[in-house]
């Protein structure tokens, strides 16, 4: 690595940092993240397959509430230049990926933990209306979050590819085999906070309906959404028809505005 | 008329300026993130145009600035109509009219809930899942497509929402809070509940990857695995069953990094003693 190399890859991994706590333009997400990395290593081609497997074993990891997924920003920046680095496999990104994001959950919730201290100066500079100084405390909030996946980056792009290597055949393969057998179950974890979320008992049956229709056909998951739309556009059609009909209430205007666009 | 034209001229509105620079803020809405108030600091961040414009400095200014510096929680994106309605508000106020500090705080807290309902199942429980799959499904071939496919799309959903919503909340204003009250909210709360439960069924089923490989039979060379049986059944009838079990330890209030760890030591469990693959 050269270091116009290492420079960007700081700049991904600050970028991904900030990226994981907005949750905004999804730069946190390792289907972009990884082939980033892989664009600026080289080898373009493994950071977008690497992406693309991480990227399906993170699908239901989400920041719910005050409720902390695993991070991914830490996870893809780093398996990414260890996998092309060492030359090594797919399923050793995703062994790698695992403890990173789980460690990389921890540094996000200290981080968040340590603004609490920001929001306090931040409270005496409202108070006088000193607005700059505000806004300089929320920018270096983000400016802690980039550090947090830019500071474990450095450290192993300074070690030395044989070390990290080394590191990487020392983990028992009962463990990364594991972990990944883990990575696998783990999304439930956020399947289930988001139907928590949605707990209207009648509506459940939408839960198994969906569920029955992805274990027997071969629906992809943008026919699941389509078909959950037009469920949902059926439902409220049929739900909010019924009652009108009987007491006959002329006040038909909110029939169609069941969208935003007017 | 001449009068109502001086009146124009001494008020104090929000252009097209102000609401492009909150616009932009709003990108950054979640930087501040803490444990103790959320995105208080974030909320107050991108307010800070319309209140500069609003307030001199003084001490309006420096309440408008507290104000909007407490707890403050909802889905990143779904932020943007109830900035819009706290700019049209705040707006009132500067000119004189009937809104006080504590409505301007009660709205924030009444849309916050409803927006979170929606924007959850909606944004993160089908769009990006639907996307994300669709872009990594691509990616592990190898095509650059997958990427961009998803960074673009999603992006574009929600820059849009953003804008459209923003603009949406200024204009409506406090009119919003009847909005929600009537049927609208409702129903767009449960049309999302609807499609992100339909997609999370689909999720669990196809996108979590359990595997018993315990042998059950071997006859002729041909083995039958415990997945073998549970997947003639049902194919991820496994996955189903954590996932309400999960659910429900929730609900309980187990801490979900604590299911998380456990998941992970069950894996290892599992490959150690092979009765997962």
């Amino acid at each position: 690595m050269n270091t116009g190399q290492m420079f960007l890859i700081l700049l991904i991994a600050g970028v991904a940092g900030i990226g994981s706590v907005l949750d905004e333009g999804q730069m946190h997400r390792p289907l972009v993240v990884c082939p980033l990395i892989g664009l600026v290593l080289g080898n373009l081609k493994m950071g977008i397959i690497l992406g693309g497997n991480l990227e399906m074993m993170a699908l239901g990891w989400m920041n719910v509430g005050l409720a902390m997924a695993p991070d991914t920003a830490l996870a893809a920046v780093i398996s990414t230049i260890v996998v092309i680095n060492t030359h090594s496999s797919i399923g050793d990104g995703i062994a790698l990926a695992v403890p990173l994001a789980a460690a990389g959950q921890v540094l996000t919730i200290f981080v968040r933990t340590i603004v609490v201290f920001l929001i306090h100066r931040g409270d005496i500079f409202a108070k006088k209306g000193q607005y700059r100084v505000l806004e300089s405390m929320h920018i270096f909030a983000m400016f802690l979050q980039a550090l947090r996946v830019m500071i474990p980056t450095a450290g192993v792009m300074f070690l030395n590819t044989k070390v990290v290597e080394q590191l990487l055949s020392e983990i028992p393969k009962v463990i990364s085999d594991g972990l990944q057998i883990g990575g696998g179950i783990i999304v439930v974890v956020g399947y289930a906070m988001v139907i928590n979320i949605m707990d209207v008992p009648e509506l459940k049956p939408f839960f198994y309906l969906g569920f029955l229709f992805a274990a027997f056909t071969k629906f992809n998951l943008v026919g699941i959404g389509g078909l959950g739309l037009i469920f949902a556009i059926l439902y409220l059609q049929l739900e909010y028809r019924e009652p009108k009909k009987k007491i006959k209430i002329s006040n038909s205007d909110d029939l169609d505005d069941d969208d935003l666009d007017d | 008329m001449l009068s109502k034209q001086e009146i124009n001229k001494r008020k104090k509105t929000i252009t097209n300026k102000e609401l492009t620079n909150m616009y932009i803020r709003s990108w950054f809405l979640l930087g501040s993130f803490n444990f103790e108030r959320v995105q208080n600091m974030g909320f107050c961040f991108v307010m800070i145009p319309a209140i500069r414009k609003l307030y001199a400095a003084g001490k309006e200014r420096n309440e408008a600035l507290e104000r909007h510096m407490e707890w403050f929680n909802t889905h990143p994106w779904l932020t943007a109509p109830i900035l819009g309605v706290a700019t049209a508000m705040e707006e009132e106020k500067a000119n004189g009219g009937d809104v006080d500090g504590t409505a301007i705080a009660a709205m924030k807290i009444g849309l916050m809930g409803p927006l979170a309902g929606i924007g959850d199942p909606l944004f993160w429980g089908t769009v990006r899942p639907v996307l994300a799959a669709l872009g990594a499904g691509i990616a592990m071939t190898g095509s650059v497509l997958g990427p961009l496919i998803f960074f673009i799309s999603i992006n574009i959903i929600r820059l849009a929402c953003k804008w459209y919503l923003l603009r949406y909340g200024y204009l409506k204003g406090n009119e919003i809070i009847q909005d929600m009250a009537g049927d609208r909210i409702k129903k767009l709360t449960r049309g999302a509940a609807i499609t992100g439960l339909f997609t999370m069924g689909a999720l669990v089923s196809k996108w979590t990857t359990i595997d018993v490989p315990i042998v059950v039979t071997k006859i002729k060379g041909k083995t039958t695995t415990v997945q073998n049986i549970l997947d003639s059944v049902m194919p991820g009838m496994l996955a189903l069953v954590l996932t309400l079990f999960v659910s429900w330890l929730l609900k309980k209030g187990v801490n979900p990094l604590l299911i998380i760890i456990f998941i992970f030591g069950i894996g290892i469990l599992g490959k150690w003693w092979g009765f997962l693959k």
